[in-house]
């Protein structure tokens, strides 16, 4: 890009930080990787319960096994809701960049608008979730059963609990929109909740291919 | 600070992303659902649609890419990587063969 200022520019989320001295830029860029560096430990905790449910995998003891638990039904409308959510984050990401409106909620209508329908995403997966997990404990499917229920339990549940945290994020952020405007540390707030969210669905991927479809092709 | 023509791109990138997203999503779980390929093969290729996914998230919603600036980024996601493939790679190379040693 020819004519951009010297210096760290914001590209992650989206965010851009008006009038910022370049101080101000680079302080946000370390806080910014700061959070790159926690949700890469956070990865490693999922990758680690991701080997310890491909190693339960025949561990049933007689109880019901992968292809018997896993509906492919519910996991693939739980796979849109999340990537359509990761969507529209990142639209709201580009449109709290904008916006020259004088008046704040004018300015940041389209991007609170957005968010809304993400975190309406969220719940309805979180809703999905519990509801599989209710069906799985009618058909005697606990976490207690066995040590592959244990391992599929953790797994899913983990991820579960993960987007719980960012549906209760969310509208903290919004609170702070309305109440005092979008200043800096609300924009890195905003930039580390985006990188979680899309975080949140890349695992989901993982999730999807490695515990749903697995389970379906057995 | 931002033209109308850049934001029109990044959302053109965005809507691209998503796009693409959802092709590969659709792509592995139709590819299970119409029993294209089967067994070992069929995960195989689910892993790899799976793989193919995630570079397409950390590329358009991550903003990963090879440019400058997301350098210190980039090197911190390769080295997790590589911190993961050794210990996932190593727990169930090791727990699979102790499985089968005492069979």
């Amino acid at each position: 890009m020819t004519g951009a200022p010297p210096g760290p520019v914001l590209s992650h989320a989206g965010l851009n930080l008006d009038h910022a001295t370049r101080e101000e830029a680079e302080q946000v860029e370390s806080d910014v990787f700061g959070f790159w560096v926690f949700l890469m430990s956070d990865a490693v905790v999922f990758a680690l319960l991701f080997a310890l449910f491909g190693t339960s995998l025949e561990a049933t003891a007689g109880g019901p096994d992968l292809a018997g638990v896993v509906k492919l039904g519910p996991a693939f409308i739980e796979t849109m809701l999340l990537l359509t959510s990761s969507f529209t984050f990142g639209m709201s990401s580009l449109a709290l960049k904008r916006g020259s409106q004088p008046r704040l909620l004018q300015r940041f209508r389209p991007a609170v608008l957005w968010l809304l329908l993400t975190w309406m995403l969220g719940v309805a997966f979180l809703g999905m979730e519990v509801n599989d997990f209710a069906t799985m404990a009618q058909h005697g499917a606990t976490a207690d059963r066995s040590f592959f229920l244990s391992a599929f339990t953790v797994l899913v549940g983990t991820h579960g609990l993960h987007v719980l945290t960012g549906v209760i994020w969310l509208p903290v952020l919004l609170l702070q929109l309305a109440g005092g405007g979008l200043d800096r540390p609300l924009k890195v707030n905003m930039i580390r909740l985006s990188l979680f969210w899309h975080f949140l669905d890349i695992v989901w991927i993982a999730i999807f291919s490695v515990v749903y479809l697995q389970g379906a092709l057995r | 600070m931002t033209s109308p023509a850049i934001e029109r791109g990044e959302v053109r990138s965005l809507i691209l992303g998503y796009g693409l997203a959802l092709l590969f999503t659709l792509l592995a779980f139709g590819m299970v659902v119409l029993h294209v390929l089967t067994g070992r093969q069929a995960f195989y290729a689910v892993l790899g649609l799976g793989l193919v996914q995630m570079l397409v998230h950390f590329h358009f919603f991550l903003h990963i890419d090879l440019r400058r600036n997301s350098w210190p980024d980039l090197q911190l996601l390769v080295f997790s990587a590589m911190i993961i493939a050794l210990m996932v790679g190593g727990t169930l190379v090791v727990l699979f063969n102790l499985h089968v040693r005492m069979m």
